[in-house]
């Protein structure tokens, strides 16, 4: 253990919740998992694409707030609904001057843009730090709530952020929410770079031919609190970037090594001490090769590894929160869910992508993440 | 014992003025994208990915050449040693609008990559092969008490050895951008990092 580490508190799990088209708490999501049931399916939606596509999304009518809290708009829904359930019965108290919330969003409530045109009033209400006040008034939070929004780490890095700020004893508690809302902002972008695929996604798939985008959002509550010290942890995490190309990953994928080597360090681990990989996996081929060999650089292409993607789609600033329980949920079960999607693989030298659930005695596993702007991401739990 | 670390620089872009530490270097009459060119053009580069840049990347990275010019020694440093945290109000909303007026006609990959607030960041990883930690965080206001507490832990646990910290926002024709360079290190104009420190320099700017 390193002399800085000394001081430093552990940082426990306390609870959390998966709000997907699969369902509105882990429990069911994590259940549909294990029947190997996806939400991404065939969409039809003019408002959206102009042609037919695969996604993720909840359906037009669904309710996740009570009728008076309808003024949020669906993405702070997503977030209130989220965040209640996680707070439910945790114990922490968010009125506490020691609690903080940290939101991740890649692209928030940018939607409201396309009915609008631009003013002060859409510009303030568009403003992630508005949503965030809204949420944190709404459950009484006492902080201002940190706001990250740094592409598709953002969730990783939220769980990151908010450990920093424990584990340096700012606070004893956060809870640290992420969701993103697909719209024909998010979609035209993705369709525009070539980078969707025109059926359910094939992570890490010799024939991965692209990504499906995904609604939904995910809450982590963390604590330092030693009542929860018989909880999964938070070992270690860590960031880097790949100083190559604004929309095109690392060619050696020596960066996102970097940031799961610093990550293992903080952790006090070796490549050893991790039992399975939940892979940001997006299935596009510039990703999925990018992160095999980075997955490889670290000695880790032997440890099963999984794409959540091929269930939720890629859900953006929530899919690294998303990703994270389930995979939490796997410690606790002891069962690690496959690669929905995947059949062969493109790399099988660089990992170990497997096709039926695993029973696994895991303690620890590692999540990482990457995304326009070269970011990299990676964060360990464990027992 | 924790390391001291100092701002061993600092530069705004605000008002139609640079400002180096405090100094004025330049200042230029113009509308935000003529007065970025303008700036861009003094530094007498050649960098071709500037001009395809949106206006938050082109203030970033023009605030970071002023920055690190003359002040940043590069081989001091591995490139997984230096990082870059920043944050601002206005995420990139001045690029989504003009992604989503595009979108009318056709959808442009070019400036849709622009629409992260993290590009900035990007880019200016990018010209100075920095590889190391990066966040961006978006405020109401800059929040120098948080910036300085994260800045400070990974200075402090040895995962960054220097850092590019600050402020760089924009929409429309409004713009402010102030980075600081943070280094372990003590020089002659150098002042201690701290959140108090950072505010100070902040503020001055825009009382300018």
């Amino acid at each position: 253990m390193s002399i800085n580490a000394l001081n430093e508190p552990e940082v426990f799990v306390v609870a959390d919740n998966i709000l997907s088209p699969l369902g509105k708490t882990t429990a069911e999501n994590f259940a549909k998992l294990k029947e190997n049931i996806s939400g991404v399916r065939e969409h039809s939606d003019p408002a959206i694409s102009p042609l037919p596509f695969f996604a993720s999304l909840f359906n037009k009518d669904e309710q996740f707030v009570k009728a008076d809290e309808h003024n949020y708009t669906k993405f702070e829904q997503l977030l209130i609904a989220s965040i209640a359930d996680a707070l439910n019965g945790s114990g922490v108290d968010v009125r506490d001057k020691k609690t903080v919330l940290v939101i991740s969003s890649t692209k928030g409530n940018i939607s409201l843009l396309e009915n609008e045109t631009i003013s002060n009033e859409l510009k303030h209400r568009i403003s992630l730090s508005t949503s965030a006040k809204l949420i944190a008034e709404h459950f009484g939070f006492q902080n201002q709530p940190i706001v990250v929004s740094n592409a598709c780490i953002s969730g990783v890095l939220g769980v990151v952020t908010a450990t920093r700020l424990l584990r340096s004893n700012q606070y004893e508690n956060a809870v640290v929410a992420g969701a993103d809302v697909i719209s024909k902002f998010i979609m035209s972008g993705f369709e525009s770079f070539k980078a969707l695929s025109a059926g359910p996604c094939k992570p890490f798939d010799k024939e991965h031919d692209g990504l499906n985008l995904g609604e939904g959002a995910g809450t982590i509550i963390l604590s330092t609190n030693h009542k929860y010290a018989q909880n999964i942890k938070v070992k270690g995490g860590s960031v880097s970037n790949d100083a190559n190309h604004i929309s095109g990953p690392s060619r050696t994928g020596q960066e996102l090594a970097d940031a799961i080597k610093n990550a293992l360090t903080e952790a006090n681990f070796t490549a050893g001490d991790i039992d399975f990989i939940s892979a940001h996996g997006t299935a596009t081929v510039y990703n999925d090769e990018m992160e095999a060999n980075a997955i490889a650089i670290s000695g880790l292409q032997k440890v099963p590894l999984n794409s959540l993607k091929g269930f939720y789609g890629h859900t953006l600033g929530a899919a690294g929160l998303i990703e994270s329980i389930i995979s939490i949920q796997s410690l606790k079960q002891a069962l690690v869910i496959p690669t929905i999607g995947f059949t062969e693989a493109a790399n099988p030298d660089k990992v170990n992508v497997f096709t039926a659930p695993i029973r696994l005695k895991a303690n620890n596993f590692l999540k990482t993440a990457s995304g326009f702007g070269g970011c990299n991401a990676a964060v360990i739990f464990g027992k | 014992m924790l390391t001291e670390k100092y701002i061993t620089g600092f530069c705004s872009i605000n008002n139609g003025i640079v400002a180096k530490d405090g100094v004025n270097i330049f200042a230029h009459e113009n509308d935000l994208s003529g007065f970025l060119l303008s700036a861009y053009q003094h530094l007498q580069l050649t960098y071709p990915k500037f001009y395809k840049m949106d206006n938050l990347s082109k203030l970033g990275w023009l605030a970071a050449e002023f920055l690190l010019k003359d002040t940043f020694n590069k081989h001091e440093y591995q490139p997984e040693e230096t990082g870059v945290i920043l944050a601002n109000a206005n995420s990139s909303l001045d690029d989504d609008v003009k992604y989503w007026e595009s979108i009318k006609d056709v959808a442009s990959p070019s400036l849709f990559v622009y629409t992260l607030p993290n590009i900035v960041i990007g880019e200016i990883c990018i010209r100075n092969n920095f590889k190391g930690e990066q966040a961006l965080y978006i405020q109401p206001e800059f929040d120098a008490q948080f910036i300085a507490q994260q800045v400070n832990y990974l200075l402090d646990k040895n995962v960054m050895q220097s850092c590019i910290c600050g402020w760089v926002d924009v929409f429309e024709q409004e713009y402010k951008a102030i980075l600081f360079l943070v280094e372990k290190k003590k020089t002659d104009t150098s002042v201690v990092f701290s959140a108090e420190n950072m505010d100070k320099i902040f503020n001055n700017n825009k009382l300018r």
